[in-house]
């Protein structure tokens, strides 16, 4: 059955973790448990105090999907090694359970309150939303729109009427473009030009500035910035106008600009190494302190 | 040897990855850190906060990044609690309203349980709709959120009873992993209404660096990625953790120990790498 030396390799590997595993959960502080407190009404996930009071009690349910959570980690971390069954059954878990319960969460926080709340405000309220008042809001009968609109994107499921999922398409289509315009518009192109032109500070308030404190170099550092920042753009905009040819003093430009975006993008690089190597830390840490209770808590 | 490491299977780098994150976590190094302009700049916009005011807490953020955002996002309700503002949790992604819950079960009702829910602070929910909820909350709240979270109607709950729309607020707080988020609510949000309310965040690594050209006209601030969190969170355990025990309160800090040692091997790697490249060149 085990052919090669890597799966008799791997074979030894599973069952020592294996022991480890069990070792760890029979070995104070105990693996795989989660202590809880019941406050009044509510069950809370017990503190390190509750622990410590001895107020706490291990909770089955929670202590289940600990060993859930933990074994689907294992489950996605092993496609590092390699595509497997397990990890493509954890992937499959993934995806099913994410599908659904966007499905199921859009459905109860907008097409019952935003939608049928406005159209049928009483016959909702009794069954579903006891909050939602129970009168019609001012035109109220427009909500028979995006009603309309959202049967005809159904329409799309069968085949001979699936042409009407066209226009609730389009118009979905056309207002996400005009909403988007705008505000890229507003906040990207308008309101960042003014930005940088007026943290320009002026000779004037430089030489003001000198004057009432001398020998602060800050206000002359700030400007440094801004002058770094503007030929940065100018340099930018330079490498990305194709209207002229490259060459002589503009190729000069561009190829500064090219090494501000080179400069941009090894500081997202960074960044994104950062945020990866945070999202590993937080598995580990769950793996270790959480489910093996190794350390921390 | 050059061979070697050229022909290199990737799997023991990945292995050296994870040893270099599992060995401080299990060790649980920790450094200390020192605040910098843009951790300052978002604690002095709340600290500029008066005891009552409205603070929008937009927590668009779920267990994918809570790595990252989490600590910050704690810090952010520890400060806010601390301060006695008034917080209104809403999300715009799916599990957010999930994430806002545990952070208040991990903060507000264990180290403030003074605090009363639709008094002190209230979780609006989750709304589907990305940046198209911004847009109508800014002039409508109740147009998308009739009833809070708990299906509680706006009206009944005694710190909604005033607000109107998100102008009622004087402060956004929001801690982004990506769309919609900290940008949506700067386009959305903090530009048009410049005047009404300021704008701060907290964002993963991958979006940081395009966020800075927002700062400080249209974001007041921003903590970039666990760095951000660890340098936010130390000002403000030094405010007003009154020295608590409580691991809670230094998740980012210590996270900042595997940041450490997986980005010392990540440089040692890159170099590694190029020398590798630049022999095998010069050998052809």
């Amino acid at each position: 059955m085990l052919k090669t030396k890597e799966q008799q390799l791997w074979l030894i590997v599973i069952v020592l973790f294996g022991v480890f595993v069990l070792f760890r959960c029979f070995s104070e502080p105990r693996a795989g448990r989660v202590y809880v407190v019941s406050t009044g009404s509510s069950v809370d996930k017990a503190t390190d105090v509750d622990q410590q009071a001895g107020v706490a009690r291990v909770s089955l349910s929670r202590s289940v999907g600990l060993w859930v959570g933990a074994l689907l980690t294992i489950g996605i971390f092993s496609f590092l090694y390699g595509d497997n069954p397990y990890y493509k059954v954890c992937e499959a878990i993934f995806i099913g359970i994410s599908a659904a319960y966007w499905m199921v969460l859009a459905f109860w926080t907008t097409i019952i309150p935003n939608l049928f709340g406005k159209l049928f405000p009483a016959w909702i309220q009794t069954w579903a939303l006891p909050g939602l008042p129970t009168a019609h809001e001012g035109d109220w009968w427009l909500y028979f729109v995006p009603l309309i609109l959202g049967v005809m994107l159904v329409m799309r499921l069968i085949p001979q009427y699936s042409w009407m999922a066209r226009w609730p398409l389009a118009f979905v289509i056309g207002t996400t473009a005009g909403l988007r315009l705008i505000a890229f518009l507003e906040a990207d192109f308008m309101t960042q030009i003014v930005s940088t032109v007026e943290s320009f500070p002026t000779a004037s308030a430089l030489w003001a500035g000198w004057q009432a404190t001398p020998r602060n170099y800050d206000p002359l550092w700030s400007l440094l910035d801004q002058v770094i920042i503007v030929v940065s753009i100018l340099a930018c905009l330079v490498y990305f106008f194709f209207s002229i040819e490259h060459k002589g003093a503009v190729a000069k430009v561009a190829r500064m600009g090219v090494w501000v975006l080179m400069i941009t993008f090894g500081a997202g690089f960074g960044f994104t190494v950062m945020g990866r190597i945070a999202l590993l830390a937080i598995r580990i840490e769950f793996l270790t302190n959480d489910w093996l209770a190794l350390s921390g808590g | 040897m050059i061979d070697f490491l050229n022909t290199l299977d990737r799997r023991w780098i990945f292995l050296l990855m994870g040893l270099s994150v599992l060995i401080p976590i299990l060790m649980e190094l920790e450094f200390p850190e020192t605040a910098t302009p843009q951790a300052r700049a978002v604690f002095d916009e709340i600290e500029k906060l008066k005891e009552g005011d409205n603070v929008l807490m937009a927590w668009d953020y779920d267990p994918a990044s809570a790595g990252e955002l989490e600590p910050m996002a704690k810090s952010f309700i520890l400060h806010c609690a601390s301060r006695k503002l008034k917080m209104y949790f809403m999300a715009l992604y799916p599990l957010g309203q999930q994430m806002a819950d545990d952070d208040i079960a991990d903060v507000i009702k264990v180290d403030f349980p003074e605090l009363k829910y639709g008094e002190d602070y209230v979780n609006l929910g989750y709304k589907p709709g990305y940046e198209g909820v911004i847009k109508v909350i800014v002039t409508n709240l109740r147009e998308l959120y009739p009833t809070d979270a708990r299906g509680t109607n706006l009206d009944q709950i005694p710190m909604c009873r005033n607000i109107k729309n998100i102008q009622d607020m004087k402060l956004i707080v929001n801690v982004s992993a990506g769309y919609p988020g900290i940008k949506e609510w700067v386009q959305y949000a903090a530009t048009p209404f410049n005047d009404k309310f300021k704008l701060v965040g907290g964002c993963t690594g991958v979006q940081a660096s395009l966020m800075y050209p927002y700062i400080p006209q249209q974001l007041a601030g921003q903590l970039g990625a666990i760095k951000g969190a660890a340098e936010y969170e130390s000002i403000v355990y030094e405010a007003y953790g009154n020295g608590s025990e409580r691991k809670v309160y230094k998740e980012a800090r210590r996270r900042m120990g595997p940041q450490l040692i997986a980005h010392m091997l990540m440089i040692g790697l890159i170099i590694v790498g190029n020398v590798l490249y630049f022999l095998d060149r010069k050998r052809v």
